[in-house]
């Protein structure tokens, strides 16, 4: 014979609320506290009086203590956790509080009465030396707790449980349940399909398209479809307007009965539901039609169409939190949460309270501002072709109005577009039917979000988990990028600084070879490429196959199709000029066939553009050749005086040879600064040295050799030699003593004929060691160049052995920190992911390259 | 870094006495930028001539300076003409070598140090901004016969033209005390480059100190301004780091010290100099800001902050928003505006804080008015339009008032050279009808009304030097 175990009293609590225990002194609320809830969970206003005051019992502190406990809740509810509140509770004014806030975070909020009576609840006080309050304190609480009772649904409790005897309490199980609108348990895939608005035939042939079988009844009406792999999600607005919404929704409420979809309500189903329990609406915007169509259906059928429509929750959560559905989008802060206001903002979305001139609501452009990871995809407003707009799609093609009915696949990100048969309702607006099918297009916001880039930021990049920004090298990034930069749409990346070799040790030299490949050897890379550094301006290029793929993809700011920067992201040339070295190369890859081979609408490269005077010659001309004159004036007029002071005997030996040495080194300074500067008139003299091709439409390359870039840059090179210039290289293995002569000849013979030096980076491009990224490339500059970067005289044995102390440590950090962050935006950008995203990396590259770092490394 | 000096009075050898160094040797010593070398090269009953060589050490130099901050230094300072020049490093040099006779003691031959002389003097290298000119101009009145000629900055790249860099013989009869103080203190002042603002008292100062040629000398001012402001340490914000890695001058990325001066020294040159044009732009958008009733306004641009100082005067506003896209900018206005020391209830009528007007702002929000006075100016055409839809369509205050330089107007400022900006950092400046169809074109897209006003004398012929529009929200 078994004992009957005694039933819990389950006190069901949604995972997402505010918990409000409610109670007179002494009625065990910390106890139950702690019993059902995690510690960090329950905040009561006792803990909150000892904070502020240092005394748990000290009424004078209760208005601060609540000050306190209200802004300890406001975050834990704007983190998204559940929250109970241990205080008594028994006041209405209380309560409103507490429910107002619960309001503003859009959760739930739930009462827990502990009604117990006063004769227990004095006994408890009686033990305890810090409760010496005489009863007719219980009794005014319990006054007050029983007068409230009553109310506690009206005063907006969602739930209300009351508790009323010491065994009850003792069996309560707290269960947490889910949201209705928590799916997050479902990982898809899925199809979401955009407003149907009757269009039975689009849909049918939709699902058929989407690999569904459509199950019909004996009349041969479709009453639900199956995709063994997949289900269907409605962004709702299945009814009005169209021909047969009856169908529409026997078909819909088959496959949610089924399990095959979910749906979420449009405003279209709110009114209907209102209509169809007799309240007063106005039939219009095809309300009538609808009212009409299901009229002509059994009593039995608007039965189930209303319970279906009452059932339908405001928006669903799906696959972990990352796919979002709901009629209107959904703003991030209301994700997963439950109130009426965003219930509305499902339904309506959000409108600026004003109308435009066809009378129709202006819509706030929320999407502009969404920065959320989850993937919203909604409908309610037709759109030509579906847009993605900072990770959110709205997939409504106005079939209806004779667009398309669409679906997005998730997660492959596909649209499935079928044609409306025909247009089935005039719109108040004209509607542009897109002539093609709807392709997903972009449309990146043209005003980012200042939030996006101030003050100090933390970069989670999957190179470097956490990379920092110091919020005055933040500052300097703004000015620089509001005053000179181009349209933030085409600045998808800015090169990272590159660290030199680590000092040499040889006599005449601060940089040599062999310091890079003992490097990369340490480093355990056996190959290894030297690339020619070409003397003239870093500059990334981006060019667009046409401004049509331009204008699909980055919204083509000032009609063109691709831009062409700086390393600090500004425009080299003038418009004009700018489109003319765009199609220059757009025509070369095109010709070399690098467009079709790649499959690329567009692509971007690192490249170096020459001369440097092209866009350097202020400086040449006031800061190099100035030194240059000023030496010229000085020291043959130095020189000439020692020698007379010679000749009339004076011991001016030292001094007339040091100066005759500064003199030469001052013309090796000219003549090295003059190898960067030749005229150019418009294109003519401009020559442009692409070395590695960043990234076209979702595909990046640092994975792939460098050989291979190179090869690309030689296929454009042959198609345009007179624009495009190549990039001499050497292949060295860093474990063979010949090849590194032989590398180490050619950067001699480089620099010897007055070439900037090279660059020596892993052939295999990116990698990782086990300490990191390893060095993604290092400089090594050539003993003449180095004297536009030291100083003319850097040579003398005394200085080169001063400048031989130079710390290389921040450079290397920060050029792998910048490094990293370049890779990352590109990753973001082939990943399609929204502009902020991108701009927040590039932003942060300039940032850091205002770091303070010893300029002449 | 060379400077000759030469005398032909007999016996010429005396000249030794007077500045103290033996002409038979070669003395060196240290000084705080190198060495420096004091020699004859000529020393004989007819003629003498003294040399001073400085060498300066590029290297020793840059660490001397740059302390703490090790590596915070633009390269400007690794990579400079200092050690060819012969400016304030040789100077100072001249004060350290020929110390006793700058106050023009001599015991040994006291009458001779207090007779003038025929001098010859040779600086080579005199770096000039203003070329063999202002050379002539500032010796020729102190009685030199000036020589002075620039030669080509590269002779292989012509088009550059001439350098900077003066080749200097003077000729004439002074004391030589007096010479040598007029070299100590006028090659410094060659060779600056830049106005900087300088308090009057200072600039009294130096006059009182530069004795009588100074007091007398018809070019004093230039002269004691850029005297007292030449050496301008260069401390390198992380701004002017990014300017560098890009191959810019800093000056032209930080024009936080420029705007409101060169504004000025344009616009100054107005028929309107009773009271200067930044001054009527600030009164005429006040106005406007008063008659709209504006209680909460935003000043997009803020600036040093002159105009936000007006609108706190000012009891009928409650609250002001002011913004700037530099950093440093906003650094200026905190400490014009006495942020820190203001009261309370002062301090919370002002927000400042940085602020782009190419991205959105929350912060912007919810004002009455914007002032954006002198802003779109300074915006690359091709981003004007992420401008218009943070004011207009995002921050859409009820009001915004846009000033911005009349292009017609350019031709009356006389210092003006034609088709010139009035600012180097200007992107355009528009001619009325210019300015009035973007203003158009911007209202219906927002839905605002706009209406103009000229700021200063409305020229017949080219309007006022400066214009605004007011912009109002039409509502309903």
């Amino acid at each position: 014979m078994s004992i009957e175990p005694i039933p819990a009293r389950e006190v069901p609590v949604p995972e997402l609320s505010l918990v409000v225990l409610v109670g007179i002194s002494g009625s065990g609320k910390s106890t139950f506290g702690r019993a059902h809830f995690k510690p960090t969970e329950v905040i009561s206003s006792d803990l909150c009086r000892g904070l502020v005051a240092d005394d748990e019992n000290d009424q004078s502190a209760t208005p601060e203590a609540f000050e306190l406990l209200n802004f300890i809740v406001d975050k834990r509810l704007a983190a998204g956790r559940l929250t109970v509140i241990d205080a008594t509770n028994v006041q209405p004014e209380a309560r409103r509080e507490l429910v107002a806030l619960a309001r503003e975070h859009d959760v739930l909020p739930v009462a827990i009465v502990l009604d117990l009576p006063e004769n227990v609840c004095a006994a408890r006080n009686a033990v305890r030396p810090d409760r010496d309050f005489g009863v007719h304190v219980l009794r005014r609480q319990r006054g007050q707790l029983h007068r409230g009772l009553k109310g506690l649904q009206r005063e907006g409790f969602r739930y209300v449980h009351v508790l009323r005897t010491e065994d009850e309490i003792a069996r309560v199980a707290v269960v947490r349940t889910r949201l209705f609108n928590d799916l997050r348990h479902e990982p898809g895939p899925f199809d979401v399909i955009g407003d149907v608005h009757g269009c039975r035939s689009e849909l049918e042939e939709l699902l058929g398209k989407l690999g569904y079988a459509v199950e019909r009844d004996d009349a041969g009406r479709a009453v639900g479809a199956r995709n063994p792999w997949r289900r269907a999600v409605f962004v709702g607005d299945l009814v009005d307007r169209g021909p047969d919404t009856a169908g529409v929704l026997r078909l819909v409420m088959g496959m949610v009965a089924a399990g095959t979809a979910f749906c979420v309500p449009g405003n279209h189903e709110n009114k209907l539901l209102r209509a169809l329990r007799g309240r007063d609406v106005r039939h219009t915007h095809g309300l009538a039609e609808t009212m009409a169509q299901l009229d002509a259906e059994p009593a039995e059928f608007r039965g189930d169409v209303e319970r279906f429509l009452d059932s339908l929750v405001s928006h669903y959560v799906f696959d972990g939190g990352a796919l979002v559905v709901s009629h209107a989008g959904l703003i991030e802060r209301y994700h997963g949460r439950a109130s009426g206001r965003v219930r509305e903002f499902c339904l309506y979305g959000q409108s600026t309270g004003e109308t435009d001139e066809y009378g129709l609501p202006v819509r706030y452009p929320w999407a502009n501002e969404y920065r959320g990871r989850a993937i919203v995809v909604y409908g309610h407003t037709p759109v030509p072709a579906p847009e993605w707009v900072n990770n959110t799609l709205c997939i409504d093609t106005g079939c209806v109005f004779g667009g398309f009915l669409s679906a997005l696949r998730y997660p492959e990100r596909e649209v499935v577009s079928v044609h409306a048969a025909r247009v089935y309702y005039q719109p108040a607006k004209p509607f542009p039917v897109n002539p093609d099918a709807a392709e997903p297009a972009r449309r990146e916001p043209d005003v980012l979000d200042i939030r996006d880039v101030t003050g100090k930021r933390v970069l989670e990049t999957a190179y470097q988990k956490r990379v920092g920004v110091a919020r005055a090298n933040a500052a300097a990034a703004l000015e620089v990028m509001s005053r000179f930069a181009i349209d933030p749409r085409w600045l998808l990346y800015l090169p990272p600084t590159m660290s030199p070799v680590a000092t040499s040790t040889r006599a005449d030299l601060l940089e040599h070879p062999e310091q890079a490949f003992d490097s990369y050897r340490a480093d355990g890379v056996p190959a290894v490429v030297c690339e020619e550094k070409h003397m003239g301006s870093r500059a990334v290029l981006l060019v667009c196959r046409s401004l049509d793929a331009a204008r699909a993809r980055f919204g083509a700011p000032g009609d063109a199709a691709g831009a062409l920067w700086t390393r600090t992201g500004r425009p080299f040339f003038p418009p004009p000029l700018t489109a003319q070295i765009v199609e220059r190369v757009r025509v070369a890859a095109q010709s070399a066939g690098l467009l079709d081979e790649l499959d690329a609408s567009w692509l971007l490269f690192d490249a170096e553009l020459l001369p440097w005077s092209a866009k350097a010659e202020p400086l040449l001309r006031d800061q190099y050749a100035a030194v240059g004159a000023a030496a010229r004036a000085a020291l043959p007029v130095a020189m000439s005086v020692l020698e007379r002071a010679a000749a009339a005997g004076r011991d001016v030996g030292d001094l007339l040879a040091r100066t005759r040495a500064r003199s030469a080194n001052a013309t090796a300074f000219t003549q090295a600064y003059r190898r960067y500067c030749w005229p150019t008139d418009g294109l003519a003299g401009v020559r442009l040295a692409p070395f590695q091709l960043l990234a076209s439409d979702s595909t990046t390359y640092h994975d792939r050799m460098h050989t291979w870039h190179l090869d690309v840059a030689d296929r454009l090179v042959a198609a345009d030699a007179e624009l495009i210039a190549p990039t001499r290289r050497v292949d060295v293995d860093t474990t063979d003593a010949a090849s590194i002569a032989d590398a180490t000849g050619w950067w001699e013979r480089l620099t010897a004929a007055g070439g900037e030096g090279m660059v020596v980076k892993p052939a295999a491009n990116f990698l990782r060691g086990p300490k990191g990224m390893i060095s993604p490339g290092l400089k090594v500059r050539g003993r003449e160049y180095l004297r536009l970067i030291y100083g003319p005289d850097y040579t003398e044995p005394a200085n080169l052995e001063r400048l031989r102390q130079r710390g290389l440590a921040h450079k290397r950090s920060l050029a792998l920190r910048e490094y990293g962050l370049g890779l990352e935006a590109l990753d973001r950008v082939a990943r399609g992911e929204p502009l902020w995203r991108v701009h927040e990396c590039v932003s942060a590259v300039l940032a850091l390259e205002s770091e303070p770092v010893d300029p002449r490394l | 870094m060379l400077l000759t000096i030469t005398t032909t009075h007999e016996p010429a050898s005396d000249l030794g006495y007077l500045l103290h160094k033996h002409p038979g040797r070669v003395q060196s010593f240290d000084v705080s930028v190198g060495q420096a070398h004091v020699f004859y090269p000529e020393a004989t009953a007819v003629r003498c001539t003294a040399a001073l060589l400085l060498e300066v050490d590029p290297i020793g130099l840059v660490r001397r300076r740059s302390g703490h901050g090790g590596d915070a230094f633009a390269l400007g300072q690794y990579v400079n003409d200092r050690p060819y020049a012969s400016s304030s490093m040789l100077a100072m040099a001249l004060k350290e070598a020929f110390r006793t006779a700058l106050t023009g003691r001599c015991n040994a031959r006291s009458e001779l140090a207090a007779s003038p002389l025929p001098l010859q003097i040779h600086a080579a290298a005199v770096p000039c901004c203003g070329g063999p000119d202002l050379v002539r101009r500032v010796f020729a009145p102190l009685g030199w016969s000036v020589d002075a000629s620039a030669g080509p900055l590269d002779p292989e790249i012509p088009q550059w033209g001439d350098s900077r860099y003066v080749d200097v013989h003077l000729t004439g009869r002074l004391r030589l005390a007096d010479a040598l103080n007029q070299l100590y203190v006028l090659l410094p002042v060659l060779d600056d480059a830049k106005h900087y603002w300088v308090s009057s008292d200072e600039i009294d100062k130096l006059i009182r100190a530069g004795g009588s040629w100074l007091a007398t000398h018809p070019e004093k001012e230039m002269i004691s301004s850029r005297y007292l402001t030449h050496q301008r340490e260069f401390t390198q914000s992380a701004l002017a780091r990014l300017a560098e890695i890009d191959d810019t001058d800093a000056d032209q990325l930080d024009n936080a010290d420029q705007l409101d001066q060169l504004h000025n020294a344009v616009e100054c040159a107005t028929p309107d100099r009773s009271t200067p044009l930044a001054e009527q732009r600030r009164g005429a958008v006040l106005a406007a800001v008063r008659a709209s009733g504006a209680r909460r306004i935003g000043d997009f641009g803020c600036g040093e902050g002159l105009l936000v100082r007006d609108l706190l005067a000012d009891r009928q506003i409650e609250h002001v928003v002011a913004v700037d896209v530099s950093a440093r900018t906003l650094q200026i206005a905190a400490r014009r505006l006495r942020l820190d020391t203001m009261t309370e209830q002062q301090r919370a009528r002002v927000d400042v804080f940085q602020s782009s007007l190419t991205y959105r702002d929350d912060r912007l929000a919810g004002l009455d008015s914007a002032v954006l006075m002198e802003v779109i100016e300074h915006v690359d055409p091709p981003r004007l339009g992420a401008l218009e839809r943070s004011v207009f369509g995002y921050a859409a205050p009820v009001n915004v008032l846009v000033t911005t330089p009349n292009a017609e107007h350019n031709v009356r400022f006389e210092s003006l050279p034609p088709a010139t900006l009035r600012h180097r950092d200007h992107r355009f400046e528009w001619t009325r009808a210019e300015f009035r169809s973007w203003a158009e074109r911007v209202a219906s897209e927002y839905g605002y009304q706009v209406r103009f006003l000229p700021v200063g004398t409305d020229d017949v012929e080219v309007g006022s030097p400066t214009q605004l529009a007011i912009f109002g929200k039409v509502t309903g």
